[in-house]
């Protein structure tokens, strides 16, 4: 990240040191954010960030979940790879640095 | 050739031997219904389109193969939903397909615009929102293919009115569907399941709907009989064994005769098959089975843990599983552990007090099964008959019990009865009802009435929404809240006025008599039983309670049968 400040800025929002990173591939079409989300609230499970991007020439999408680490995680990531639009789901702490950088376009209040 | 969208959908559905759907036409469906009107598929117009998901979902329970409904947009969407619901929760492959208004109008808030897809996406495997005519040449067969497919579910198709009229140029139709193969197993762990159960002293099979999904009632038969275990059932995989088979020892749970539920906190291996560990079926579930391993195969690798922390959980069709373990495990008699469970059964056997009178419920039951021919189905609705019938009626194959489980839907019996008589023409099906659940699908009995299917209504008619009065009297003081009906309703005269014959067995001099000749008689018809408000069903476990503490069904209250 050419422009990332050497020390975070202290005005952004910071990214809690806890919590899972999830790393999907998804098909991109209509609706597939929508059936993500949707499954995360409906069992009641945090989901406190969210990155998302097409590839693939836009034909899927890779997307970065960042929620809550606790024993419910295992059959949250079971369900998601249940969904038809979803061709991939794994964990992925290396991407942890994304929602750092992320954080760098939110001030605080 | 050129083909509409809604001709398009016919020919697929044509194509994967879709032969009767069920549904209401609407504004935004008429496309479709113009096409359909052109085919060779037959059409059931329901009076509700909840009554059309529960005719989707009798004849997808009675056949095994995905079936079809129909809705326009708006409040026909909406009123599909319960239906839908229901088929997930159950894990049934229906397809619904409604009609949604055009793609230029969608987000405007139109004229009974809503949005379909949003409100599905929680209550189905999957759902589709059909951007153009040519989509649907894979949407079509995707949808019957996933609604099929590993762990059976409902998927919905809503199609906006210009796709349904939008002509495209199709070369060629794609082949009918295959469902997905199934996962494949790991041949070391069928060899660990082999010894887990091979070990066992006191093992216990729990099967459930996974099992009749899966068609595996013959191999569930050689592995129970082969290695002498006893076998429980969930409400839903009733007819998995028959019955009256020594090592069946009926359903689980909440109305488990309490043998039943006392051996399973003896067996020191549970082996679930195909089942989901529902809270009706396991009660507390911390408390299920606290002396055993458990030995887990499901198709669907999220159930896996969800519930039960299995010591072998495996991801299989569960046929296959038992078809890969049959040559590794050993035939034993386990006398010991056998011995014992008859002691239990004869101590504590379930109670059905009143078999012979048909004014009681367990007595209706009885006396309907001896009359019914062996080939009938039986659905039923939701409350106190539908667990009288679960613990009472001898089912004796698997699809012969079509019932809500899950979700528990009021209004689901009538409905999938005349769904399942569609499928099985040739057979008798008798819907076991309440009167709180006729009330809530009684349109359908024009539709009974109409196609002239053979649907018996035995209606055990207590002028109470039974299972809360039931759970006010055990457990809110007997503050009877809202659970009495003050106005009577004539069942009799409505069926009548319906067009359908029906008999209160009451007023019959003969109760018996007539309750033949109503069963006897081809085409629909309705029997009225009242019984007394205060009949429960025992024992019962309280809500939240560990299934060993069952309230009822003991010595105290109730004569052996």
């Amino acid at each position: 990240m050419p422009n990332q400040p050497e020390t975070p800025n202290q005005d952004c929002l910071s990214v809690p040191a806890r919590g899972a990173i999830l790393r999907l591939r998804v098909r991109n079409h209509f609706g597939v954010m929508t059936h993500v989300c949707s499954l995360f609230s409906r069992r009641a499970f945090n989901l406190d960030a969210i990155i998302c991007l097409p590839i693939a020439d836009g034909a899927e999408s890779a997307v970065l979940l960042m929620v809550n680490e606790n024993q419910r995680l295992d059959q949250l990531i079971r369900q998601l790879a249940k969904l038809e639009d979803v061709l991939q789901v794994n964990r992925a702490p290396e991407f942890r640095s994304a929602f750092e950088s992320v954080a760098q376009c939110f001030t605080r209040e | 050739m050129k083909l509409t969208g809604a001709e398009l959908i016919i020919r697929l559905l044509e194509l994967n031997r879709i032969t009767t759907v069920a549904g209401i036409p609407g504004g935004a469906n008429l496309p479709l219904y113009d096409a359909l009107g052109a085919s060779s598929i037959r059409h059931v117009l329901t009076r509700h389109e909840q009554g059309a998901g529960f005719v989707a979902q009798g004849m997808a329970r009675a056949s095994g193969r995905p079936a079809v409904c129909l809705g326009t947009s708006g409040p026909g969407a909406t009123n599909l939903l319960t239906a839908i619901a229901d088929a997930k929760l159950d894990s049934i492959p229906i397809v619904a397909i409604t009609g949604q208004v055009p793609r230029a109008m969608i987000g405007t808030d139109a004229f009974q615009e809503i949005d379909t897809y949003g409100l599905t996406i929680p209550i189905t495997k999957h759902n589709f929102l059909v951007r153009s005519a040519r989509d649907l040449l894979e949407v079509i067969p995707d949808a019957l293919r996933i609604a099929s497919s590993g762990r059976p579910g409902p998927v919905v198709v809503d199609v906006p009115k210009d796709v349904q009229t939008e002509a495209v140029e199709v070369d060629h139709l794609p082949a009918p569907v295959r469902p997905n193969p199934p996962p494949r197993m790991e041949a070391s762990e069928i060899g660990r399941a082999a010894k887990l159960i091979n070990d066992s002293k006191r093992p216990l099979l729990l099967v459930g709907a996974g099992v009749i999904a899966a068609e595996a009632s013959a191999k569930l038969l050689g592995l129970v009989e082969r290695a002498s275990i006893p076998t429980a059932a969930t409400l839903l995989a009733l007819g998995a064994l028959p019955h009256n088979h020594l090592l069946f020892l009926g359903m689980v749970g909440m109305h488990a005769a309490r043998f039943t539920n006392l051996l399973l906190d003896e067996c020191d291996l549970l082996i679930g098959l195909g089942v989901r560990f529902d809270d009706r079926a396991t009660g507390k579930a911390a408390e299920f089975c606290p002396r055993a391993k458990i030995l887990h195969i499901d198709i669907d690798p999220s159930e896996l843990g969800k519930i039960k922390e299995p010591a072998l959980g495996i991801t299989a069709d569960v046929g296959e599983a038992l078809s890969a373990l049959e040559p590794l495990i050993e035939s034993d008699p386990r006398t010991e552990w056998i011995r014992h469970m008859r002691g239990l059964r004869e101590r504590y056997p379930l109670m059905v007090p009143g078999t012979d009178d048909p004014l009681r419920p367990y007595g209706i039951i009885r006396h309907a099964a001896a009359l019914l021919p062996e080939d009938a189905i039986i659905t039923s609705d939701v409350g106190q008959h539908q667990m009288w019938v679960a613990q009472a009626f001898p089912f004796t194959r698997p699809r012969q019990w079509l019932t809500s489980g899950g979700l528990g839907t009021m209004g689901f019996g009538m409905p999938a009865a005349i769904g399942a008589a569609l499928a099985a023409p040739n057979r008798v099906v008798a819907c076991f009802s309440g009167d709180g659940s006729l009330l809530m699908n009684l349109q359908e009995l024009a539709t009974a009435a109409e196609q002239q299917v053979t649907v018996k209504i035995i209606l055990l008619n207590n002028s109470h929404l039974g299972l809360v009065r039931q759970q006010q009297h055990l457990f809110y003081g007997r503050r009877y809240c809202a659970s009495r009906f003050e106005a009577q309703t004539d069942f009799v005269a409505i069926a009548r006025g319906f067009g359908i014959p029906a008999v209160d067995l009451c007023e019959a001099r003969d109760p018996l008599a007539a309750l033949e000749q109503a069963i006897r008689r081809p085409g629909p018809g309705l029997v009225n039983v009242p019984i007394a408000p205060e009949e429960n069903v025992y024992p019962m476990v309280p809500p939240g309670g560990a299934n060993r503490d069952m309230i009822g069904g003991d010595f105290d209250d109730a004569k052996p049968a």
